[in-house]
């Protein structure tokens, strides 16, 4: 069964956090079209939170088409996603493992990275517009 | 479980120009707010903001010197038996008898509640491993908890109002009583007010907040919906307080710059706003701490109707 985690410095509402997780764990296909998700009970009291705030975030997942309801049986995931096969996951992983040991050691802070990536990513798209 | 539906359904809780009296001076004067059924509810504010007093008014143990308190829909008046039933108590510190075994304050419980479900206590009991005849004295300070709220739970009450629950528990304890508390939401359609001191907890427990000060509500609505309509502003010191966009609840000035929390909204602010400031979303705590910080001149004056203009349909409106 999936289990959803809760992050109390992000910032990031709540419910959010849970919506973000879903999206994320079907892109990297710990997810898929079928799977349950826990009732709101259980994510209530396994992470502590508000079962006002699951039930948000399953209304907006069925919002996005990536979760329905099903009376009775609970909530389960809809949408298909063509994951990236775990072959090329991987290969892109060690690309990144190595490219950040490398500004680690040029003595790049996080902070400095993520702005890196963001900034390089931005630059890509915008050549592509 | 529901989550406040609109519609034609009664809040579980309701109170209307509610005040209460010490001699000269309120305890709480005009309070008008609030709780729809199914919501766990934080009631905020500082020492001698009035929350006993609102919280005793609910529950029947004070009479109100003016305002109405009505609980789903039927007005509560003190000491009557049928608004006792209605509303399920958590003491402070958890006040039980020490010499008395837990099946003892069963006992009584039964003895003084109609609708006393004993099937429900003793199961909960099994369920955390409390045996029946352990002594209250005996009791660890979670376990205690679990006590209280097991018997406010027992008397079948659909609101149950919680007054600072944890705040005498360790770190775990509180946890696994709040685990509780979450996982009965879920199942039982209860509505829980909780009071609290610990504001940077409640915002993964609570969907609906009250901020009190100074015998005033301050805030009252779905916490989504008023972290919402709040911004914090970043903005050039010599800003005055005319241009800034909405009503300031709370501002601090540095050298150079000012630092505000502003009710407002998108529109408002992409119209008044100004290139150089910078808007950022509150979090919970900012906006709970920017309103106990209000001066109370200001929290009397202020902002009459801040639950009033709540957007979307899973919200009701308070009517002030």
């Amino acid at each position: 069964m999936f289990r959803f985690r809760l992050d109390g410095s992000s910032g990031v509402p709540p419910y959010l956090q849970l919506v973000h997780q879903v999206r994320q764990s079907l892109l990297l296909g710990y997810l898929q079209e079928g799977d349950r998700l826990p009732t709101v009970k259980d994510v209530a009291a396994d992470l502590v939170i508000n079962p006002n705030t699951v039930v948000k975030a399953y209304r907006q997942l069925e919002h996005e088409g990536l979760a329905g309801g099903r009376p009775g049986q609970g909530t389960f995931i809809t949408a298909s996603s063509a994951p990236v096969p775990p072959e090329a996951q991987e290969n892109l992983r060690a690309s990144l493992e190595a490219w950040l040991r490398a500004a680690e050691e040029a003595g790049m802070s996080d902070d400095a990275v993520t702005a890196l990536i963001a900034a390089a990513r931005y630059d890509m798209r915008k050549e592509r517009v | 479980m529901a989550e406040h539906d609109a519609g034609s359904s009664v809040p579980a809780l309701r109170t209307e120009r509610l005040g209460r009296r010490y001699g000269k001076a309120w305890g709480l004067r005009d309070c008008t707010l609030e709780v729809p059924d199914g919501a766990v509810a934080a009631l905020v504010g500082p020492n001698g903001a009035g929350k006993t007093t609102l919280l005793e008014m609910i529950i029947g143990l004070l009479a109100p010197t003016e305002g109405d308190v009505s609980v789903f829909g039927e007005t509560s008046r003190a000491d009557t038996a049928q608004s006792l039933a209605r509303v399920g108590y958590v003491a402070q510190d958890h006040p039980l008898y020490r010499d008395f075994s837990v099946a003892d304050m069963f006992h009584l419980g039964r003895a003084m509640n109609p609708s006393w479900d004993q099937k429900l206590a003793t199961a909960r009991m099994d369920a955390l491993d409390i045996p029946l005849n352990r002594k209250v004295r005996r009791l660890s300070g979670g376990q205690k908890a679990q006590i209280s709220l097991t018997m406010a739970l027992a008397k079948r009450a659909p609101l149950l109002v919680l007054d600072e629950p944890v705040s005498s528990l360790d770190p775990v304890a509180r946890l696994e009583f709040m685990r509780d508390v979450m996982a009965l939401a879920a199942d039982n359609a209860l509505t829980f007010l909780i009071s609290s001191h610990v504001v940077s907890e409640l915002e993964r427990f609570c969907d609906w907040l009250i901020v009190l000060a100074h015998g005033r509500v301050q805030l009252a609505g779905p916490a989504d919906d008023l972290l919402a309509a709040h911004r914090l502003l970043t903005v050039p010191r010599a800003t005055q307080d005319t241009e800034l966009p909405g009503l300031i609840i709370h501002r601090s000035d540095s050298d150079r710059h000012s630092t505000a929390l502003v009710r407002t909204d998108p529109v408002r602010l992409a119209v008044q706003g100004q290139a150089g400031w910078q808007a950022d979303p509150v979090s919970f705590e900012q906006l709970v701490m920017g309103y106990l910080q209000r001066p109370a001149t200001a929290a009397t004056t202020g902002d009459p109707a801040p639950a009033a203009q709540r957007p979307g349909p899973s919200t009701k409106a308070v009517t002030p």
